[in-house]
């Protein structure tokens, strides 16, 4: 066997190695996504009650409460960007990290001091390698998130949204995640959380049904049901966004690992081709060194007769 | 007989749901029953059990922690963090629960578990 043959062969081999674990991480993907979107699907009565709720007490009184009022002078503001604690999925992290550096440009150009918060292992390793200070982070929970780890998430910001600016709190949040249109399409978007415009929970609301709400009777009162209230629905809200990004970062993942498997598919199929060729290669070669020395005997055979 | 809708949902699942003829849940002012053609309402739950009387006579119970109830056009819903029906409680786990906030003193935790151990044993 040439030796040109024996590199083409270890390559193809080495290549159908990777195909095989490409395919498999695709195959898993494609089941968790399933997965994830069923999560989704299961936590929105809670989240479309809980919208309910805001929009009634909201409409229903004129309370004044802190979650909801805008500073007068923004001069920090908190960024919540979600990532994915692994990569092998193509664009997905790096596309959340640039929607969340182009927002964090136009908080600067707002005048804005701007707080990282990260969740996911690939935004915290962007940031520590870029030097940039990380206020907060977690990680491990990305591909399946729970309502505790939201829950988690959403009380390090309100605390730090309810602190006074002086104090090191902040007056505005953003949260920066990856919305799961649909299995090929992903986008990154960034919402305002904090402070809660009711009107965008309003319009949320009606986009569903042109219901008029009912006047409530409020239990204890209507100051301390929305105290109670908003903190749940910022939960809520990170819950979904945590939910959302799950279902992206294994669309993207099953995407890239089908490009992956495909692309080896076609590496194969070219090295087999060249290996082909270069067994082929080896065989005239041989001939005609054969049928070569063969004529050169028969001629030193012809001439010394 | 006049009968309300019930959706009992936690954060990440429908917990329950159907008709019922009366609920009653505990409110941080005082427990509180819901009948049919009750007038709007907006409440905030303590932890608790929450007792469902069924239209065909029966009763379920959850142990909720944390959450609200919401009433209106004879729909009712009670929002829960947490919610777990009573024959979904898993009794000696809950005990052990309540042994150790006994002994690490956790308030929350303590109560949590008791809810759980009454709402499963129907001593409430």
């Amino acid at each position: 066997m040439g030796s040109q043959l024996r590199v083409y062969k270890r390559r193809i081999r080495s290549i159908t190695a990777t195909k095989k674990i490409t395919k498999a991480m695709e195959m898993i993907s494609a089941s968790r996504i399933v997965k994830a979107q069923r999560q989704v699907a299961a936590s929105t009565p809670y989240s479309s009650e809980l919208t309910r709720a805001v929009t009634a007490v909201a409409t229903g009184s004129n309370t004044k409460h802190p979650l909801t009022t805008e500073a007068e002078a923004p001069t920090r503001a908190a960024v919540l960007l979600i990532t994915s604690d692994r990569g092998l999925a193509g664009g997905y992290s790096a596309n959340a990290i640039k929607a969340a550096d182009r927002l964090t440009e136009r908080l600067r150009s707002e005048g804005k001091d701007v707080r990282s918060y990260i969740v996911g292992r690939k935004g915290v390793a962007y940031f520590s390698f870029r030097e940039r200070e990380i206020t907060q982070s977690w990680t491990g929970f990305t591909d399946r998130p729970t309502y505790a780890d939201a829950k988690a998430v959403a009380s390090a910001l309100i605390e730090a949204f309810t602190t006074a600016t002086s104090e090191d709190g902040v007056d505005e949040l953003h949260i920066v995640f990856t919305e799961f249109v649909s299995m090929m399409t992903q986008a990154p978007v960034d919402h305002r959380l904090l402070p809660l415009s009711l009107d965008t929970v309003e319009e949320a609301q009606e986009k569903k049904s042109d219901e008029i709400l009912p006047l409530y009777d409020f239990e204890p009162s209507a100051e301390g049901v929305l105290d109670a209230l908003l903190p749940r629905y910022v939960e809520s809200r990170i819950y979904n966004a945590l939910l959302q990004s799950a279902a992206s970062e294994h669309a993207a993942r099953r995407r890239a690992m089908k490009s992956a498997t495909d692309n080896a598919e076609e590496l194969i199929k070219s090295l087999t081709r060249l290996a082909n060729a270069a067994r082929q290669a080896d065989i005239t070669q041989e001939i005609s060194e054969i049928v070569g020395g063969a004529n050169a005997l028969a001629d030193a055979t012809a001439g010394s007769d | 007989m006049a009968e309300l809708h019930v959706e009992l949902v936690a954060a990440d699942r429908k917990v329950w749901s159907g008709e019922a003829t009366i609920v009653v849940a505990r409110t941080t002012s005082g427990d509180i029953g819901v009948m049919p053609g009750h007038q709007p309402l907006l409440g905030v739950l303590e932890s608790g059990p929450v007792t469902i009387r069924t239209t065909d006579g029966g009763t379920a119970v959850a142990a909720v922690h944390g959450g609200f109830i919401s009433f209106a056009d004879n729909k009712l819903s009670i929002l829960a963090e947490v919610a777990e029906l009573a024959d979904e409680i898993d009794v000696e786990r809950a005990e052990r629960a309540l042994e150790r906030a006994k002994s690490d003193a956790d308030a929350v935790a303590e109560r949590r578990a008791d809810v759980r151990l009454r709402a499963a044993t129907g001593t409430h």
